[in-house]
């Protein structure tokens, strides 16, 4: 049995609300409504995650005869960006250092660690808005990382490092770093990267509006 | 437990809460609070309509911030809080967010169910843990109030003198 509007006053009842209401849905989530585990879920994975580590520590020169290699110093810009991605994206409290409503300030600072004149670019078009971004280490001094989000709470994160001596300039190309889909490409002065577990079609989309705005 | 499965759903239960409330930071507060008592009560939902399951919690957190309202009618007024963001862009659309405000919200929750998310009578009872002849009735008084007022007949108009 449906609730079919059997009377043409109902269908248009229904359709004057649909009118005014539907909206909503296209409207970005704020970010308060990221859904985050009770606390106490939290407690008790610190707690595993801390009893597998003490069990790990312990057996680990039991193991591994062959010592552990050095976190590798110049890893390619997509490996960076991605594990960046990874790192910062599920943040439910502090995804970015500084919120996209003091954008004018995000940019000034990070342009000023960089070195560089900074654009963030707009990605509404794309059903992407901007989060805010954040300042990381990189393999040769700062990076920036900005964060977007869309309605269904879809993060891309883009990373953009300052060109390292001797680093290749390089067109656009795509990676996949594990579950994480890399668009990136160096130019004169800097790296960029988006990130995002998403399909490659999906991030080539908004990859190539970001790649026509900062490359104009 | 992966809540990323409701995640689809926080448009629709905001838009839902928009039309509910009104306001639009009302709204926001009450979809809040429905996500925190999902994602705490989550082990509790067995797979099956989780929609339904959803807008049956967004209405007990509803009912409850009524009867809280009820006590206690002046909760600090924030007046740092912008305006809410007003979408209107006619005349006949002002009326209807002033219509649906005064309409019973036991007629108005019915209403816009089965108006915004395509719900049975079913769906609806479930969702609101009412039975079927009660959605019934409350759908087609909650509708034909709305429409009443919407033509500008008085929100007294069932006091009428009856010739």
């Amino acid at each position: 049995m449906t609730s079919a509007d059997d009377r043409p006053e109902d269908a248009q009842l229904r359709a004057m609300l649909r009118r005014h209401f539907d909206p909503v849905l296209s409207e970005p989530i704020p970010a308060r409504m990221h859904l985050r585990r009770p606390a106490w879920l939290d407690h008790a994975r610190t707690g595993l995650l801390l009893a597998v580590g003490i069990a790990i520590g312990f057996a680990l020169p039991l193991l591994s005869p062959a010592p552990v290699p050095p976190a590798a110093l110049a890893a390619p810009l997509p490996l960076r960006a991605a594990r960046a991605h990874l790192v910062y994206s599920p943040e439910v409290r502090h995804p970015v250092e500084v919120e996209a409503s003091q954008e004018e300030h995000l940019v000034k600072w990070l342009s000023k660690r960089l070195g560089l004149p900074l654009r963030v670019p707009r990605l509404a078009q794309e059903g992407f808005e901007l989060l805010g971004g954040r300042l990381l280490p990189g393999s040769d001094g700062p990076v920036a990382q900005f964060m977007y989000q869309d309605a269904s709470g879809r993060r891309l994160t883009l990373y953009v490092a300052t060109r390292t001596r001797g680093e290749e300039l390089t067109s656009f190309r795509f990676a996949q770093e594990g579950a994480v889909s890399v668009f990136y490409w160096i130019d004169h002065d800097c790296g960029y990267a988006l990130s995002g577990e998403v399909d490659k079609a999906a991030l080539a989309r908004v990859a190539t509006a970001v790649y026509h705005q900062l490359e104009r | 437990m992966d809540y990323n499965l409701i995640v689809p759903y926080i448009p629709n239960l905001r838009r839902y809460a928009r039309a509910l409330v009104g306001d639009r930071d009302g709204a926001d507060d009450l979809v809040q609070d429905t996500l925190e008592r999902a994602v705490r009560k989550f082990h509790l939902w067995r797979p099956g309509d989780l929609r339904a399951w959803l807008f049956a919690i967004m209405h007990n957190v509803f009912i409850n911030q009524l009867k809280a309202r009820r006590i206690a009618p002046e909760v600090e007024a924030d007046e740092t809080l912008p305006a809410p963001i007003s979408t209107v862009t006619s005349v006949d659309l002002m009326d209807l967010e002033r219509a649906l405000g005064c309409i019973a919200p036991e007629q108005r929750e019915v209403v816009l169910l089965v108006a915004l998310e395509d719900m049975t009578y079913a769906d609806v009872s479930r969702a609101l843990g009412i039975p079927i002849g009660t959605v019934m009735s409350r759908l087609s008084r909650g509708r034909e109030r709305l429409r009443r007022l919407m033509n500008g007949e008085s929100t007294h108009s069932a006091l009428r003198v009856v010739q």
